[in-house]
């Protein structure tokens, strides 16, 4: 099975607009949303049939027996992540708490135990028609998100036996679920936007993804919003020798069939079509290699 | 009462969205533009673009760095007690040397600690730089995690101490998108949150989720509606109504803002019409901090 993943550095460029469409263009048996802690892929791909749900455990974190401390204050000492509170009775701070399980180890009393706990939900659908989607959803505020992409792809991969592609959107950024999310794919594709942030953020995720020996491909999206920014990426992604594989329109009616709940592939419309183009340009590139 | 807040003491603002794109940064430079004196922190240390608007003057960087074990080969008996005890994995031994994976070591600082010969000891390793400038009036603090690094939060902390220093005046947190870890560090120590979505169902989804970590930490925010289409409907204004949140303005799609945006440029110092528009959010929001 060949993968996918579409990616961006900046965020709100359309990876998720754009993974839609390809999923339903592609008519890939297998996608997965990566972008764990603000998943949005699932309001516009309308799976039917079963859908899993697994509880996704991060590292055990600390917690105090308050019948047996005896406020010695060594784990307030030793704790690096403020996550040990004081006070008329000492506990943990379960947001803070990274799990290391040091409090526990120094602990003369044998007060601290680390509990297992849900830092999110995997959830996998199988449609019997589209095929398999694997999501998932991670708890506000934790901080295993690299962790957890891992696992929404291995669920996609073991489920999903008989596929050919799989398409997956990724989340914005350069850190731990971008880098969890490149590991194993075969291709990228950054969709930017022409703007200074645009190209700054490009800049970066390229430096990051070229790093991990990725093979990449470039498109601009709302590409006619400023046009001398556009041939910018064009030249520098000539530059780079990282191939350009479109430029997809600004067009409000965009906006109107998401909100509808539909993917740009579903209504003929501008960017619908520009997209095509841009997949065609990248099952091209993807084959060859 | 206006002039009475002006003079209040440090007040943060925090600007956050879940999902990217929304306009974080747009709002939140050109609320530092319009409120000064004023600082402007940019917390989205993995893809900060707040400095391309300011173009920040007599830039002082500070390199921020992070805690990793290393072990003296010759006391090292290879007992392997700080690889059993690390939870990340970070540490291995070879069979004759201990190998550390630094990029996945969370500092904790406990393989260090129970080494029974005390071979082990911390050295700093380099995760991003924070960058001090000053554009007219605004401070700008940049937070810029290095290439190929994980984890963003150290440069988070590094920021948060720097703006804990800081004098009397308006303090804007660009946050970063989302809604993990990085998101909440951001917040915590501010005093208004300021909610920014885009009318679509991602933006009202997101939304949503952010409300909920603004809601668990009891920040008091509102809601600036963004990218407006003409004779459209905002599933976002829809949910804040549905739901009784405050809607601190409204940000038409607007052509000439979102070329002065692209191209780096504060739309409030070029355009008096920006100016005032801004100037309105700010006013609201300073009422609804008083409160």
């Amino acid at each position: 099975m060949k993968q996918l993943l579409i990616l961006s550095g900046k965020g709100g460029t359309g990876k998720t607009t754009l993974a839609s469409a390809i999923i339903r263009l592609s008519e890939a048996k297998a996608c997965a949303d990566c972008d764990v802690d603000a998943p949005n892929l699932h309001l516009v791909m309308d799976y039917k049939g079963e859908t899993e749900r697994k509880d996704y455990y991060g590292l055990p974190k600390a917690f105090i027996d308050a019948g047996l401390c005896t406020h010695c204050g060594s784990c307030l000492e030793i704790c690096r992540f403020e996550a040990v509170i004081s006070g008329k009775k000492m506990h943990i701070d379960p947001r803070a708490c990274e799990g290391c399980g040091l409090c526990e180890r120094i602990c003369p009393v044998g007060a601290i135990e680390m509990h297992p706990s849900v830092a999110g939900e995997l959830r996998l659908l199988s449609d019997p028609e589209k095929g398999i989607f694997s999501t998932a959803q991670l708890k506000m505020g934790n901080g295993t998100t690299g962790l957890l992409v891992t696992e929404v792809k291995k669920q996609m991969i073991k489920a999903s036996d008989n596929a050919s592609l799989a398409v997956i959107d990724g989340s914005p950024g350069i850190g731990c679920p971008v880098i969890a999310s490149i590991t194993g794919v075969d291709m990228i594709l950054i969709v930017t936007e022409p703007s200074l942030s645009g190209i700054s953020d490009m800049d970066r995720i390229l430096d990051t993804a070229r790093r991990l020996g990725s093979d990449i491909t470039v498109c601009v999206n709302k590409a006619d919003t400023n046009q001398k920014m556009t041939e910018q990426i064009r030249d520098r992604c000539l530059q780079m020798d990282v191939p350009y594989t479109g430029e997809i329109p600004f067009d409000p009616e965009a906006v109107r069939i998401v909100n509808k709940g539909l993917t740009l592939a579903d209504e003929k419309c501008p960017a619908g079509d520009a997209i095509r183009s841009v997949f065609e340009n990248v099952m091209n590139i993807m084959n060859r290699r | 009462m206006r002039d009475v807040i002006t003079e209040r003491t440090k007040m943060k603002i925090a600007v956050l969205s879940g999902k990217g794109g929304t306009g974080k940064t747009m709002l939140s430079v050109n609320l530092a533009a319009v409120a000064t004196p004023s600082t402007y922190v940019d917390c989205d240390v993995e893809e900060p673009n707040g400095y391309l608007f300011f173009k920040p003057e007599d830039v002082r960087p500070e390199i921020v760095s992070v805690l990793v074990p290393s072990a003296d080969p010759n006391i090292c008996n290879g007992c392997k007690e700080c690889v059993r005890f690390c939870k990340f994995h970070a540490l291995a031994h070879s069979g004759e040397h201990l190998i550390v994976f630094e990029d996945v070591c969370h500092s904790c600082g406990g393989c260090s600690l129970i080494c029974p010969l005390n071979a082990i000891t911390e050295h700093p390793r380099t995760v991003g730089v924070v960058e001090s400038g000053r554009s007219g009036e605004v401070t700008i603090h940049t937070g810029r995690m290095n290439v190929g690094e994980a984890a963003g939060l150290p440069i988070i902390r590094k920021l948060m101490k720097k703006i804990s220093e800081s004098g009397q005046e308006r303090i804007f947190i660009d946050c970063p998108p989302g809604s993990s870890c990085t998101v909440m560090e951001s917040i915590r120590d501010a005093e208004f949150c300021v909610l920014v979505s885009e009318p679509t169902i991602f933006g009202t989804h997101n939304l949503e989720m952010i409300v909920e970590l603004v809601r668990t930490f009891d920040k008091p925010f509102g809601v600036i509606l963004n990218k407006r289409l003409d004779g459209e409907k905002d599933p976002s204004e829809e949910y804040c109504h549905r739901n009784c949140l405050p809607i601190l303005g409204k940000i038409p799609f607007d052509h000439e803002l979102g070329i002065l945006n692209s191209e780096g440029k504060i739309a409030s110092r070029e355009n008096g019409r920006f100016f005032q528009m801004f100037k309105d959010i700010y006013d609201h929001i300073t009422e609804c901090v008083s409160i």
